[in-house]
């Protein structure tokens, strides 16, 4: 942190000139609304009662802030229901995820093969692919399997599509740890499964977790899929029952709908701010210079 | 396993070589078995599926009997007018959101590079699309445009419905894409800036080159691989999009911001022609590669 500071006042001589700086300050402010001020636009109208969401003129803070529509929201549509849904998917997704592609992903590491260059290859590939090619026969297969409007199909699903990057994620994680530790292991007369477990396991422990988090959100928020798999509204998940809250253009349903979104949104800021960190300064930076 | 117990003591060096190699190899595959798994069944297989049903009449229907029909759906989607407007808005979106994140976001890892005050602020702001799901990011912005009670409306003093608007609906989903994207361009842009050596500017400083060459002469160059990858990664990603703007418009007013995406949604699953939309997903899939081939065989030949 402090290197960079230094690196970054080097690179500015103008520093102590304030004024010099008046342009790069106006510019931040710029993004700063820019990018906050669909938030706020979003957190004043969930607070708003419906009586003033009805008056012509919308103003930024509301007169009488209420937090009534929270409760509606929940009133509203089967919010609680959908918010399990999600839950259990989620949840049952991202362990699964972890699970499978945690040996795959040593194997990645470990192994220098044909396989691991394919697999590396299809983790990329899948990047890219459009998701409508691979949707219409998913669905056929999944209907022929009776999984149509069933959460384990979701779940599948949303394994097979967040495999390659946790893959990607782990086999990362897996490679900073040093292979002579293993190997020291060995030597003392740990068997391998053992040198793994004791050694290994416990350095890898924070990649798991964020692993784990990241599928995790990846399946709280996904919608495409969702969409397809979940056609009946008793078993829709979050963002499904979310986006039928729109309906018609009418103002009184704005708040409810406005306090289910922040609702929604929570999870994922808890998990962003567990790992921001490590998402500015490595992960991403890993994943896209390969 | 019990090959390797029952082995004798001490064989010869080769042996004991290949053996070795031929147990990592069964370990290494044991190993990938259950993500290959479900890799194999619902991904490649209906890859391959997909593939297959684009050159079928195949209905996404119980009762119908699927016939082969070659080139038909290809000669079809060459012949429909809807494919083509879709075409065009999917080109057009992509195209702009994608150079538009880009320029936002180099100017916002500019700014956080800096030793700015409240860049704090900005760091924690530049997260929270990345975090939100792209339903609620729809419908935020919905709530933003609303023609009654928008703040959009009522800043400018307009009386627009954004959303429904023939001409202005594109440009206004087009801002969404922008504010959705641009952050996490820009933490992957700022962490590549924090990646360029120190001495490399000490160099040029010397020389008494002024911020702009330092920029141009320096910055620009080495931060080329990042910039590369990650304009192709949004590309891929704003083709594809499809929550955010269901959300927003389903497509529409009039089809006027009806992406490939939803158009072969559309097709499959509200008119049921699975083949027909396997055939659409076909031809973007092919779209995609060549615009990502053509413009990462350009960048390698010149980094040559």
């Amino acid at each position: 942190m402090k290197g960079r500071e230094m690196r970054a006042g080097a690179m500015n001589r103008g520093r102590t000139g304030g004024l010099r700086r008046a342009p790069q300050y106006l510019a931040l402010a710029a993004y700063v609304v820019f990018l906050a001020f669909p938030l706020v636009w979003l957190l004043s109208t969930a607070l708003k009662t419906p009586q003033e969401m009805a008056q012509a003129d919308p103003t930024w803070i509301p007169r009488e802030p209420t937090l009534a529509n929270f409760a509606d929201a929940f009133d509203e549509q089967d919010l609680v229901g959908a918010a399990t849904r999600s839950l259990v998917v989620a949840l049952f997704a991202s362990v699964i995820t972890v699970v499978i592609a945690l040996p795959a992903a040593y194997a990645m590491a470990r192994y220098r093969s044909l396989v691991n260059r394919i697999a590396i290859g299809w983790v990329l590939v899948s990047q890219v692919f459009p998701f409508i090619l691979i949707i219409i026969p998913l669905f056929l297969i999944l209907r022929d399997m009776e999984l149509v409007n069933t959460l384990p199909g979701l779940v599948i699903v949303h394994v097979t599509f967040t495999l390659p990057f946790a893959l990607w994620m782990l086999q990362g994680y897996v490679r900073a740890v040093p292979p002579e530790l293993e190997e020291a292991a060995a030597v003392d007369g740990a068997g391998r499964l053992r040198s793994i477990t004791g050694v290994v396991a416990p350095l890898l422990a924070p990649g798991v977790v964020a692993t784990l988090l990241f599928a995790f959100i990846s399946s709280w928020n996904e919608f495409l899929f969702a969409l397809v798999v979940l056609q009946d509204p008793d078993v829709m998940t979050l963002p499904l029952t979310l986006a039928r809250f729109v309906g018609p253009e009418g103002v009184a349903r704005l708040g409810p709908l406005a306090a289910a979104s922040l609702m929604a949104t929570i999870p994922s800021l808890i998990f962003f701010a567990i790992i921001q960190r490590r998402l500015k300064s490595g992960l991403m930076a890993g994943a896209v210079k390969g | 396993m019990t090959a390797t117990v029952t082995k004798p003591p001490a064989p010869p060096a080769r042996h004991v070589r290949r053996a070795r190699r031929s147990r990592r190899s069964r370990e290494m595959w044991l190993l990938m078995l259950p993500a290959l798994v479900p890799v194999v069944l619902f991904s490649v297989g209906p890859l391959l599926y997909g593939i297959g049903l684009a050159f079928t009449d195949a209905r996404n229907t119980r009762a119908h009997e699927t016939t082969f029909v070659g080139l038909d759906n290809f000669v079809q989607l060459m012949g429909d007018d809807d494919f083509w407007s879709s075409f065009r808005i999917g080109v057009v979106w992509s195209v702009s959101v994608t150079v538009l994140q880009f320029l936002a976001a180099l100017g916002l890892a500019l700014l956080l590079n800096q030793n700015l005050r409240f860049r704090g602020v900005a760091r924690v702001l530049a997260v929270v699309p990345w975090a939100m799901p792209p339903v609620v990011i729809g419908l935020m912005w919905k709530l933003v445009y609303h023609p009654d009670a928008g703040i959009l409306n009522s800043l400018l003093g307009t009386d627009i419905n954004w959303l429904a608007d023939f001409s202005l609906a594109l440009p206004a989903i087009i801002v969404v894409g922008v504010w959705t994207g641009m952050p996490q361009t820009a933490v992957v842009l700022l962490a590549g800036l924090q990646g360029i050596p120190r001495e490399l500017y000490e160099a040029v400083e010397v020389d008494g080159a002024g911020r702009w060459r330092r920029f141009w002469n320096i910055t620009l160059p080495q931060l080329k691989p990042v910039i590369v990858a990650i304009t192709s990664l949004d590309f891929v990603w704003n083709f594809n999009q499809f929550g955010l703007v269901y959300v927003l418009t389903q497509g529409g007013p009039g089809g006027r911001t009806r992406l490939p995406m939803l158009f072969a949604y559309e097709e499959a699953f509200r008119y049921r022609y699975a083949g027909y939309a396997s055939m659409l997903g076909l031809a973007m899939a092919i779209v995609v590669l060549a615009v990502l081939g053509l413009y990462l065989w350009r960048q390698m030949r010149e980094a040559r």
